[in-house]
């Protein structure tokens, strides 16, 4: 299968204050289409960041970061910004819904920026909301669903614009082991049935047991990898 | 207008917060709206004066008055359509807290003199044939529940009749309509000559001689010539027009324009302030919310864009607010400017400085959340 991701000798540093923080060191990787990979790792190994760049919210210091044809490292943040619209779904540990807005209207957010008619992203957030079992929770506010709602909310979310990738970090962090479960159960029913791409940022071993793929990192290089056949 | 539910929903995000941003902005510009409608309205009303009319007093002080001898020379002036006069009476009806514009005047002359008050011609007649007759306007009439007919007593502090009274008693013989003008425009004419024969002194002194021109181009020339022909006299003259008249008078109250602007700048400068602060607080909060905006494909410029429509809709729809109830607040102040509205120019001011408002305050926010950078947000950096 080809890849989808494919990072190649990534090097990714910061400065914070007056010193250079080296976090990735010449990491290379390639995620398969409708793969579920888990990335885990010890605080600090380069996770986050890693995910951050294929998900094009970061650029790296060097190295070629390429997503399906896209050259994402040599994007401009305008053009980045763009990309990411139509390319990736973004799920975090602590759902990042926006308070002031309906379950349904959260979901809509990202079909605002596309051309949809009204009535076509109506149709469009009915399905995913359907499809995470949240369809008689749409007027609500996310003050007003449990912590397991409001991440399947944010995964209808990721999903409505039918992207191409879909990013986790952390998805299960905030929760409880039953809807982490469900919230495990419902990305993996995305990787299997929809044929999701996926690539998730985890601590937690159990999480990372729904993916098809295990990769470990330690200090910003890639340490050890697993391939799981999951039923 | 598909982003407004996002606007609108951000504007909301704390309620109280929002409202009484909202409550000092409406307060703000109904304030201007009224300062400024007011200093408008005394412009409009110095603009809607006639040039064709002139008046004439005492040099050294109005209440020096003329002799009535005056009115025949003045008559004679080249240019000079009509001449009536006014005496100041002065007065109050029942207790000295009912004061009226009261004015002996030469009734037919007067309404020459003024052709926009409507009257009715066989009013004027009524007052030709009563000695003792009156002419008042609808407003004073109704105010009093005067009719034609009714026999008035009118007190007064300054002139005493040859009885010894200070009570005159008058027939109201008609009534005129003075919408065109504000409420300090004498609006009780009485009989000049009556004045004269009753008053137990002053001989029918004359406060000022009212002057209706052919057109309005000749009043400095008409002026100079009436103040030259009394120079040196015992009784120098002082000839100006009715908005020089009306200006000094505005002047002996303040600078109106000065007073309205430093108010109006004083409310607008905090209020600057006030909202900027708002923006601020509110775009700080939202910090994490604006990077998942730009993390789900929002451009700078959007977010940019959204922040500042924020600011504009508080901004615009507050000041509309304020305006519009200013502007329900001015039909209440016709007794003093006459007919009067809002002038368009204030609204159109307004306008344009809540838009100055909202850019001013909404812009650093706005600023901000473009310049967000996601990844530091995200992390809570």
């Amino acid at each position: 299968m080809a890849a989808l991701v494919t990072l190649r000798n990534v090097k990714k540093s910061y400065v914070r204050g007056k010193q250079k923080v080296e976090v990735l060191h010449g990491v290379d990787l390639e995620v398969e289409a409708g793969e579920f990979t888990a990335l885990m790792g010890p605080s600090g190994s380069g996770k986050t960041t890693m995910l951050n760049l294929m998900a094009g919210l970061d650029q790296p210091t060097s190295g070629e970061v390429i997503v399906g044809t896209d050259r994402i490292d040599k994007l401009s943040r305008s053009a980045l910004t763009d990309w990411r619209a139509r390319n990736i779904g973004f799920i975090f540990q602590f759902y990042n819904l926006l308070p002031v807005l309906t379950a349904e209207a959260n979901v809509e957010v990202p079909l605002l920026l596309t051309t949809l008619s009204r009535s076509q992203r109506r149709q469009r957030v009915q399905t995913a909301l359907q499809l995470v079992g949240l369809a008689d929770r749409a007027k609500h506010k996310p003050n007003e669903l449990s912590g397991g709602q409001q991440q399947r909310v944010a995964i209808a979310r990721a999903i409505v614009s039918d992207p191409t990738l879909l990013v986790c970090d952390e998805p299960t962090g905030d929760l409880d082991r039953e809807n982490a479960e469900e919230i495990m159960n419902l990305l993996k029913a995305l990787n299997r049935s929809q044929g999701k791409t996926i690539v998730m940022v985890t601590h937690d071993p159990r999480a990372a047991e729904y993916a098809t793929r295990e990769l470990h990192l330690d200090k910003g290089r890639l340490s050890r990898e697993e391939v799981r056949h999951v039923a | 207008m598909k982003y407004f539910g996002l606007i609108w929903a951000g504007l909301w995000r704390k309620k109280a917060r929002t409202i009484f941003t909202m409550l000092s902005i409406v307060v703000a510009f109904l304030l201007f709206g009224l300062l400024q409608g007011i200093n408008q309205g005394f412009n409009q009303a110095v603009q809607n004066l006639n040039l064709d009319r002139l008046y004439v007093s005492a040099k050294s002080d109005m209440t020096d008055g003329l002799p009535i001898a005056y009115l025949e020379r003045i008559k004679a002036v080249p240019g000079v359509r009509a001449v009536s006069y006014w005496s100041y009476f002065g007065g109050y009806y029942q207790n000295s807290n009912n004061a009226l514009p009261a004015f002996a005047t030469d009734a037919e002359q007067l309404f020459k003199v003024y052709r926009e008050i409507k009257v009715n011609p066989e009013y004027i007649e009524a007052m030709q044939r009563t000695r003792t007759g009156a002419l008042v306007s609808d407003q004073l009439a109704k105010q009093y529940g005067w009719k034609v007919g009714d026999r008035i007593p009118v007190g007064t502090s300054i002139w005493t009749n040859k009885e010894g009274s200070n009570t005159w008693y008058f027939d109201i013989v008609g009534t005129f309509d003075l919408s065109a003008f504000g409420a300090g425009f004498p609006s009780f004419y009485l009989n000049h000559a009556y004045f004269k024969e009753a008053a137990a002194f002053g001989d029918g002194v004359v406060h000022y001689y009212l002057v209706g021109l052919d057109k309005p181009t000749l009043a400095t020339q008409v002026s100079k010539q009436i103040d030259t022909m009394f120079e040196n006299s015992s009784y120098e003259t002082r000839t100006q027009t009715e908005s020089a008249l009306f200006q000094m008078q505005m002047k002996q109250i303040g600078d109106i324009n000065f007073i309205a602007n430093a108010i109006v700048g004083a409310v607008l400068f905090t209020l600057l302030f006030l909202t900027a602060n708002t923006m601020m607080q509110s775009v700080r909060e939202r910090t994490s919310e604006l990077a998942v905006l730009k993390t789900l494909g929002f451009s700078d410029t959007k977010v940019l864009a959204l922040v500042l429509v924020e600011a504009l809709l508080l901004c615009v729809f507050a000041a509309a607010m304020g305006l519009f109830l200013a502007s329900l607040v001015f039909p209440a102040l016709k007794p003093i400017f006459g007919d009067f509205k809002m002038p368009l120019v204030v609204v159109g001011f307004g306008a344009g400085m809540a838009l100055v408002l909202a850019l001013v305050s909404g812009l650093p926010p706005a600023w901000r959340a473009r310049q967000l950078n996601i990844v530091d947000a995200l992390a809570g950096r």
